[in-house]
This record gives C-alpha cells, structure tokens and sequence, in this order.
C-alpha cells in the first residue's frame, strides 16, 4: 500500500512523487506554475539552516518553499537514500 | 527602408536573458539578476542585414498569469506592444519548466522564437537535445545560444527577423485539450469573448476565457468593463469550478496547469531528450549547497564571505585611495598658485576641489565593493542568503527576499537605497513590502561609506576592517529591529509565500562582472560630478556669504598690523630666525580666528551654531550641524561639506593633510563624537533621492515619514551613545 504524507514530514534524501497541491487562489498558482503538480518526481536536498524553508529538486532545478507552504502538498515517499 | 522590428526578449529568471541581451546590443545597462526582478524596462538597437531592431528585455518571469509587478509589466508589454518576434530564451537545462512560459506564449498566440540557451551546460552534462524534433514539435524556430560567450546569437536574430518578416504578427494560437470540463467552457465562453469584443485586437478570445478560469485578477477586473460578459463568464467559470470540485475534487486552475506540464511531458516523450544518468553534474551545486547552506557553516560562512569582503576592499582599495588623495591635495595646491587670492579661487580650491575630491577619492574603495558583490551576485550566492535567512527574516515581519533589497541598498556596504528601494517590487504583499522599502535605508549605501571611512580612519585606524564590519552588522540589527517594530504597529498585515529557485552555482564571466561594476561605480562618480557638485557650490557659498562684518574684518586686520610692526622692529633689531618664526605663527594663528569666525557668521554657520543647542546633546559643534544638514541632500555630502568646513578654517597652502587627520587633531572631536557621528549617519533620514524614490514606490506619506521618523531615531540613539560613552 502506497503511503501518503505531508511534504513538511519528507526527510531530507527522500525522494517522493506529489500526490495532491491543495492550495488555492494566488499560493496555489503560484506553487502550480513552479512545477508542483501531480505526478511530480521531487526530492527534499536540503534545509535552511533553522530547517525552514526546505530545497527540493524537481524537473532538474531547485525550488525553496516555508514548510507552512509545504503543508498544502501531498506527497508519496518514493524512497530514501542514506544521508 | 523597412519597417524598424520590435522583439521581446522573455524568459525565466536565471536563464541568462540579460547575458543575451548585453551579448546582442551590446549595452551596458546592468539589470539586478537576483531572482524575478529587473528593475527598468531596458532597450537595446541592433542591426540584422538593412533592418534595425529594438530589442526590450522583458523582466524574468515564470508565468504569465503574473504574480509580482514585474511579470505584469512583462505580460502587458507582450499584448499591448505586440512586439514583432518574442524570443524566449530558456535555460535548456530545466528544459521542461522552461516550456511551461513558451507554451503560454503559444496560447497567448505570440511569434515565439526558441533560444536554448546555455548549451555549453547540456553538453558538458552529456545530455544531447533534438531541436530540430522540438521545433517540428512546436512549430517554432529553435536556435542553440551560449549567452557566456555570444555563440548563436547571429543565427538567433536572423531566424527571429525571418519569422518577424513571414509571419508579420501573424500567428495561430496554441489549443491545448485541458480534458472534457474546461475545454467545453472555453468552448461556450469563446463565443461570448469574442462578440463582446473584449481586448479583441490584442489577444486571442479563447485566451481570455482560459485566464477567466484561471482566476487571473488582472482579466477579470478588465471584464468586468462588461457588465453582461462578465456576469455569464463568472457563472460558467462558477459552474466549473463546482462541477470539478463535486467529481474530483480539484480546481480550474489546476487542472490547467497539470495540463500544460502533461503537454510539455508528452512533446518530452517524443525522445526530445536524452540524458546519460550516469553524469550528474548539476549535483556539483547540490555538493556546494550541503556545505554553504548548512546549518552550522552556513551562517559562518556567510559572516566570513561579509568579513573578507571589507578586508579585501580595504586591502586592494587604500592604495589607489591614497594616490587620488595626493592627486587632489596637489590639484588643490596648484589651484591655489595659480588663482590669484580671493572668492574664486576659494570657490575652487574649497567648494569644488575639496568637496567633489572628498567624494571621489572614495571611488577605489566602491570599486571594489562593486567587484565583490556583483561576483557574489552572479555566481548564485544571493539566493542562498534569502534562503538561510528567511526564517529570521520571517520572524522579523520580512521576507527572505527583502535581503535582496537590504543588500543592494547597502547590506554589503557600498550599495545605493534608490535602487535598493525598487528592488522591493518583487515583494509581493504590500505590507512586507512597505516595511521592507522603509527600513533598507538603514543600510551602509555607498554614499555612507565615506563618512564611515573617514571618521574610522580618524579615530580608529588601526581596526578600520573590523569597525566597518560592526557598522553593516549594527545597520542590519537596527533595520530588522525597526522592521519588526512597524510590523508590530503600523504596517501589519499577513507573510507571503516563499516560493523561490535556486540557481545553480554558475562562475562568473569577468566580462559580466566587470560590466555590472562599472555600471555601479558610474552612477557614483556621475553623481559626485553632478549632484554633490551643485549641492558642494551651494554649501561652500552658504558657508562663504555673508563674510564678516567691517568692523570685525577691521578688528583682525590691526592685530595684524600690529604684529607686522613688532615683527619689523624686532627684524631691525636683528633678531634671530626663529625668533622671527614666531611671529609668523601668530599672524597665522589671527587668520584662522579670522576664518573661523567668517565661517560661524556664514548662513551656514549660523545655522549650524542655532542647532549647537539641541545637537550638542549628542556631541555635535557647529560645523559638522553643517555637514549633516547637507546631508540631507545627499550622504556624500557630510564628507564634503566637512572637507570645505575644515579647509576654510585652515590657510597653510602647503598644508594637504588628509581631512581624517585635520579631524583627529581637532579637539571639538573624540572616539565618542565619532560614534555618536557613525550612528546618527546610519540611521538619519534618507538622502533626497531616496526619499523621492519611496514616495513613487508607497506614498509621500511614508516618505515624510520615513524623514521624521529616521531623524527622531537616529538623534535619541546617537545622544545615547554620546552620553552613555562620555561618562564611563
């Protein structure tokens, strides 16, 4: 069974594929126009020094979003490599 | 004689647009390439065979359904100028992203023009990209660029002017199925756009319909010029809305999205790409990032590249500095020789020489700083900050990208708040944006920096580094504070999304570099020939006129007298040389009471001397009241007038101490006063040009407020330091 969680709870390697964006009006668009749309491979590379915001590669580059922004992606964890 | 062609130069941010457009043009304007702005609409002209082309690069942006000032001014240009090609230069190596712009471009029904750019990446990355297959797959030109070095960018205007010339604006507009919901509202929205005859000449009638579902503020608000239309948009775009919403939960605007990037992926699919897995350069950058963002390193390593910074800058710069002020001690010197005595040559020598020479001795110095900051800023660096500070930035009512406008107001000293102040456009909720634009002129701009070297030269030499390290981190300090503290009262209001790429890691081109440099140190020196020239005549008469009155010039004209005549008795008398030397000490001593005392009856000096009572509090005489009076025009000024102070209180000709020196001998001045004077230039209202570009980018209201608000400040935090200091 495929396990769904929040993007905020991926740990950093982990390789996930976004499930839903549930973001609306200007944040969704705006999360939507950066790539963030389903079926999305994405991987969390890193955090900011006071783990927040987080890095995450998707379609070869990388994208920083807040984990309050994180919050409104659904993800499926992939797998995750050993850091 | 053909028709003069238009094209737009469009593209995401850190695609290497401006690269390209200084590559084609060969212009010299400097955009601030941090992610998402350029500050001014730039232009360029070129010629391709007999036509002339204007080329406009577009500010960076990832979509067009526009999020910050800069995309909408981006959009706007493309529907209302119609320009004849839109080249969109992409990075190829996040080819898919980039398409997701080019096949709104499509839609929008724009004469696209692919350039791949920075294939020298692709290549190194193994990674091979069928252009020829994307153009068929498109239906557009696509042309291989390397921005870095100009290769393509022949190819690339000759296959823009050819479509310009075939097409003549004409092209079909992209459709993309968006599945069996959207595409039969568009289909039923489509007719209505286009009989009502909404933005019909400018942009496709489906387009409009797709923004209307979209949800796009801007489209909406201009249909609404129809009352009928948009009330049967709205109740279709409704209908959706809730049908999509019922069946799957989802929105319009998503669906769309997720549309355009399965578009782009099926084109993809085609074998577009190919990528040898095994070669994974981009995660250099990766590797670099595990260090410089890490949580331990990374805020080291940010204070180490600030503090070798000022090392560096005052290392390599106190050479050149030193040359050009023996250079005008000597031009001065040689003013005064030449001149025969009296108004104007005191009008040249300590208006003109002394003042403009004050400023743009500091030139080395901001040369430097320029070098520095636009290598950072090119190589990537930037972003990170925002990135490793936007947590505290959070907390303190801003937003990672307010470091952008901090920085170039002067966050690295030596930056100037106009542009610093624009910057904040990329801001996108008003409230962080106005907080941002009102406290970034806390920042040691380039026009601060000379008074800080001059007073840290005078009282603290031997840590000059250091103390110029403690200033930039005491204007940070003070702005968040002040940030936070109108956050709290006056501006409130909710935090935006931080939703922001990272570029890769890319070594700058010394040609990009240097460019980027001039271009900064130009402004300044433009400035010290323009501004601080006008406003150093102006102080120099307010501190020249009126002169003395009769009886007073009479008063030191006998002591005078009188002690020529003891000198000539003496002389008879056949005393002896240094006897003799004496009394020309004392006649030199009269002329600088003369001079003194002609400057503190001056308007100037009259000024200074009526705020002696309440500034004396943190430690100011009169002539430095001068100084930062003139300061309000602009912060150069401070040194200048300084200068023209101190050098009219001065008469030895041969005399060409350095004005740090002339401070530090004087006893109105100690390490207190120069403390309370550093904090006072760092937190005073802004200069006059400041305070205009505020007023453009909020209102007059927080202008003047900023005026008020800043000298309140920085009078009670300078008097604190003052009487703090002078009594431990």
């Amino acid at each position: 069974m495929e396990q769904t969680t929040g993007l905020r709870q991926l740990k950093i390697n982990c390789r996930a594929k976004i499930r839903q964006v549930t973001a609306q009006g200007e944040l969704g668009r705006r999360i939507r126009d950066m790539g963030l749309v389903p079926d999305t491979e994405i991987q969390v590379i890193g955090k900011a020094p006071l783990r927040d915001p987080v890095a995450i590669r998707l379609r070869d580059f990388t994208l920083t979003l807040r984990n309050n922004e994180a919050d409104h992606i659904t993800v499926t964890v992939l797998e995750c490599a050993d850091v | 004689m053909s028709e003069k062609l238009t094209f737009a130069l469009a593209g995401n941010p850190n695609s290497g647009k401006t690269t390209m457009f200084n590559a084609l043009t060969g212009a010299r304007q400097h955009v601030g390439n941090y992610p998402g702005v350029t500050v001014a609409k730039k232009e360029g002209l070129l010629r391709s065979g007999d036509r002339d082309v204007r080329v406009v690069d577009l500010p960076g942006t990832y979509s067009l359904t526009p999020y910050s000032q800069e995309e909408l001014a981006a959009r706007n240009f493309l529907i209302n100028e119609k320009p004849h090609a839109v080249i969109d230069v992409l990075d190829a190596n996040t080819l898919e992203r980039s398409l997701y712009l080019a096949v709104q471009f499509l839609e929008l029904g724009a004469p696209l023009i692919l350039a791949l750019n920075m294939m020298d990446e692709v290549r190194r990355r193994r990674m091979t990209i069928d252009t020829a297959k994307l153009s068929a797959l498109m239906g557009v030109p696509v042309v291989e660029t390397i921005a870095r070095d100009g290769e393509g960018k022949e190819a690339l205007i000759r296959e823009a002017v050819a479509y310009a010339e075939a097409n003549r604006g004409k092209t079909t507009p992209l459709c993309i199925s968006y599945g069996r919901d959207i595409d039969a509202a568009l289909d039923e929205m489509e007719p209505l756009v286009k009989n009502s005859g909404l933005m019909a000449a400018l942009v496709p009638a489906r387009w409009v319909a797709l923004k209307f579902l979209e949800g796009d503020p801007d489209i909406v608000a201009m249909s609404q010029r129809d009352k009928a239309l948009a009330a049967a948009l709205s109740s279709i775009a409704d209908r959706v809305a809730a049908h999509v919403r019922r069946t799957e939960n989802t929105h319009p605007e998503s669906i769309i999205a997720d549309h355009r990037y399965g578009y782009i992926a099926a084109l993809l699919r085609e074998g577009v790409v190919r990528k040898d897995t095994t070669v994974e350069s981009i995660r250099l950058s990766d590797r670099v990032d595990k260090v410089v963002t890490n949580a331990f390193l990374g805020p080291i390593i940010m204070l180490a590249v600030l503090y070798g910074m000022f090392q560096l800058t005052f290392a390599i710069g106190e050479i050149p500095m030193g040359w050009l002020e023996t250079f005008f001690g000597w031009l001065g010197g040689v003013a005064e020789a030449s001149i025969p005595e009296g108004l104007f040559q005191s009008l040249i020598v300590s208006g003109i020489i002394d003042g403009v020479g004050g400023v743009l001795g500091f030139v080395p110095l901001i040369l430097v700083m320029f070098l520095c900051l636009a290598f950072l800023e090119d190589l990537g660096y930037m972003a990170r900050l925002a990135y490793i500070l936007d947590r505290v930035f959070k907390l303190f009512g801003l937003h990672g990208s307010s470091v952008m406008p901090f920085i170039i107001s002067g966050g690295i000293p030596g930056g100037c708040a106009v542009p610093g102040v624009m910057a904040a456009r990329t801001l996108r909720s008003p409230p962080e944006r106005l907080a941002t634009i009102l406290t970034a002129p806390f920042m040691s701009c380039g026009a601060k920096v000379p008074v800080f070297i001059l007073l840290i030269a005078a009282f603290f030499p031997d840590t000059a580094g250091n103390a110029m390290f403690v200033l930039t981190l005491g204007a940070w300090a003070m702005a968040l504070l002040v940030a936070r503290l109108l956050r709290g009262t006056v501006i409130q209001g909710a935090a935006t999304p931080f939703l922001m790429e990272l570029p890769p890691y890319r070594i700058p081109t010394l040609r990009g570099v240097l460019i980027h440099t001039w271009e900064r140190g130009w402004q300044y020196i433009k400035k010290a020939g323009t501004i601080i020239l006008a406003i150093s005549i102006l102080l120099w008469a307010a501190m020249t006129f009126p002169g003395l009155p009769e009886e007073r010039a009479g008063e030191f004209e006998e002591q005078r007298a009188a002690i020529e005549a003891e000198m000539e008795t003496a002389s008879q008398a056949g005393a002896a040389e240094d006897a003799l030397a004496a009394f020309e000490d004392r006649l030199a001593e009269v002329d600088n009471f003369e001079a003194e005392a002609a400057l503190r009856n001056s308007l100037a000096g009259r000024v200074g001397t009526a705020l002696e009572g309440l500034t004396s509090l943190a430690g100011y005489d009169w002539r430095t009241n001068i100084a930062l009076v003139g300061g309000f025009a602009a912060k150069e000024v401070i040194v200048s007038t300084l200068g023209t102070a101190y050098s009219l209180g001065e008469v030895d000709p041969e005399e060409t101490d350095s004005l740090s020196a002339r401070l530090a001998a004087d006893p109105a001045f100690n390490a207190w006063t120069a403390i309370s004077l550093l904090v006072f230039t760092m937190l005073y209202a802004p200069c006059f040009v400041t305070v205009v570009a505020i007023a453009k980018e909020s209102s007059w209201k927080w202008a003047a407020f900023s005026m008020v608000f800043n000298t309140a400040l920085a009078f009670g935090a300078a008097t604190l330091v003052y009487q703090v200091g002078t009594r431990l």
